[in-house]
């Protein structure tokens, strides 16, 4: 029966590393670009939404609110001053640029708040849990899961069901016709950049809840985040929260054998379905 | 008054001059054809017109106003739609998509605008929300015109665009361009690779398009479709316009002339 836990663990797990995993599929879906600063952001989402709990005292999730607005316009920002201008046929530009900004994201946290681990509480919700059977369901993991469905119910419904959703996949067919329809494909990209940084954000609050973190966890954070997206398969979002769930359940497992391999397991879970299905679970257009 | 007109018009890829000096018009209620052969600068001169390919603002004007160096997002918002060479249309998109999305951006009230009309006049550059302004997008096409005009687009509207023939997809390609309503459509050679009996009923729609008040541009490798369905002709070669006149009023061995820049 610890199995039965284990693996319900797992795949609630999995429902994090799928909002890490679902802003990064949104932006390289639309605009091929790979945001090696994914993970950076979340972490700076999680002390944007640290400074408003502790300095003004508001609830966490409520801070996620007030926090959302704030990273849209970074978001929109950032890809309109800085990261559009390394779009084009090299793929270079981008992986540099955004490789500089986590690392500028990475010194600045640690200048701002030091090295020291932090940890935004919830309170009472951090240990209420629901018991199902032998199955302990912590109720935050819980909330972690459901969100994530929200969020890829909301990004699917946006994505093929709404006006913008159609200019991100026109664009992403093919940006020069977009422009004869009226597009403006830096406007479309700085769209879906500001639009992952709110899933961000929503990511922010639940790693920032779950365990302790500190101004270097990023690119670990970007790590699981880009294996969801590829062992889903690139632009499909049903699939990313599959990619986040074989990771989470293969972290758990393999916690549950021995705790040394719980991070090991993830990443040999990714080379299985790599090796067995390059293109992923769930390919768009397959 | 010219409806659009193009004045010395020039084109350069990279340091390949594509264009020289092209002096063309069109008038409203107009079709005007344009004709020559492979490399004489037909695409160009479209791309030109539609802000695919920049150009100095005075050298096309569209009711009198420069709008030679707007990008082709403002153009289409002026009222100048495209319908590109080699159709174009979006393969992650259903053939219905793919027909609101050429109307889905008219008006200039989304937040985008806004921000942009802000920033240029703080910026003190020109605003270019304002430079699209006059064209509401409104009018006859819809997609049930659309529909009507293609009925087997109707058939086949939740199918991907992939999924059509070539002069299904051309149909696409056209009703797209409508649907923003232009007052202005150019036609990149739409005949380009379909059988003549599918140019004829590409070019049967042509009439209706008019009627709803459209000037036309078409661009055509095939003279007597080009000849049929136009009030003037400009016959282009090497980038220059080597003929213009009404098709009643000019010979065959003028055209071939033109065209092949040699005596028939």
């Amino acid at each position: 029966m610890i199995w039965i836990d284990t693996i319900v663990q797992g795949v609630l797990l999995g429902g994090l590393y799928a909002l890490f995993a679902a802003g990064l599929s949104l932006v390289f879906g639309i605009m091929r670009l790979v945001n090696l600063a994914h993970g950076d952001l979340i972490v700076m989402g999680c002390y944007l939404i640290l400074v408003l709990v502790t300095a003004i005292g508001l609830n966490p999730f409520f801070a996620a609110l007030v926090a959302m607005p704030a990273m849209f316009l970074l978001g929109w920002g950032l890809q309109k001053l800085a990261l559009n201008r390394t779009l084009g046929d090299d793929i270079l530009p981008p992986l540099l640029v955004t490789f500089g900004l986590s690392i500028v994201i990475q010194n600045a946290l640690q200048e701002g708040f030091s090295a020291d681990s932090q940890r935004i509480s919830v309170g009472a919700l951090e240990t209420a849990s629901l018991g199902i059977g032998p199955v302990n369901l912590g109720v935050m993991p819980l909330l972690t899961f459901a969100s994530a469905i929200l969020v890829i119910l909301a990004l699917n419904h946006l994505f093929y069901r709404t006006a913008v959703g159609r200019a991100f996949r026109a664009t992403s067919d093919d940006a020069a016709t977009a422009g004869l329809m009226g597009i403006r494909p830096d406007r479309v990209f700085a769209t879906a950049t500001a639009i992952a940084m709110l899933v961000v954000t929503v990511a922010a609050l639940y790693l920032g809840t779950r365990a302790n973190f500190d101004p270097s966890i990023g690119p670990a954070r970007l790590i699981y985040a880009f294996e969801a997206v590829i062992i889903g398969g690139l632009g499909s979002f049903w699939g990313t929260l599959a990619g986040g769930i074989v990771i989470g359940v293969a972290q758990t497992l393999g916690a549950a054998i021995n705790p040394e391999w719980q991070i090991l397991s993830g990443h040999v879970a990714f080379l299985i379905v790599l090796l067995i299905r390059p293109r992923g679970l769930f390919p768009r257009g397959a | 008054m010219a409806l659009l007109e193009t004045k010395g018009l020039t084109a350069h890829y990279g340091d390949f001059q594509a264009l020289f000096g092209i002096d063309i018009r069109l008038g409203p209620g107009e079709t005007v054809a344009i004709i020559g052969a492979n490399g004489a600068g037909k695409s160009t001169l479209l791309r030109s017109i539609a802000g695919v390919l920049k150009n100095a603002p005075a050298q096309i004007l569209h009711n009198d106003a420069e709008i030679g160096h707007l990008t082709s997002d403002t153009i289409m918002k002026r009222g100048i739609a495209m319908v590109p060479e080699g159709r174009k249309l979006f393969p992650s998109l259903s053939v219905e998509e793919n027909l609101i999305i050429g109307g889905q951006q008219k008006g200039n009230t989304d937040l985008g605008d806004r921000i942009d009309s802000f920033m240029s006049r703080i910026t003190g550059k020109p605003d270019p929300t304002a430079m699209a302004a006059g064209h509401d997008g409104t009018g006859y096409w819809s997609l049930d015109t659309v529909f009507d005009l293609f009925p087997i687009l109707k058939e086949r509207r939740r199918n991907p665009s992939t999924a059509l023939s070539g002069g299904q997809q051309q149909m696409v390609a056209i009703g797209r361009a409508l649907m923003s309503n232009p007052d202005i459509l150019l036609c990149d050679e739409i005949s380009l690779g379909l059988a003549p009996v599918i140019i004829r009923d590409l070019y049967a729609a042509m009439p209706r398009i008019k009627e709803s008040g459209a000037s036309l541009i078409v661009v055509e490798q095939d003279i007597s479709q080009a000849l049929d369905v136009s009030d003037r002709v400009y016959c282009m070669m090497e980038g220059r316009v080597t003929l213009e006149g009404r098709p009643s009023e000019i010979s065959r061995e003028e055209i071939h002339a033109a065209y092949f820049g040699a005596a028939a």
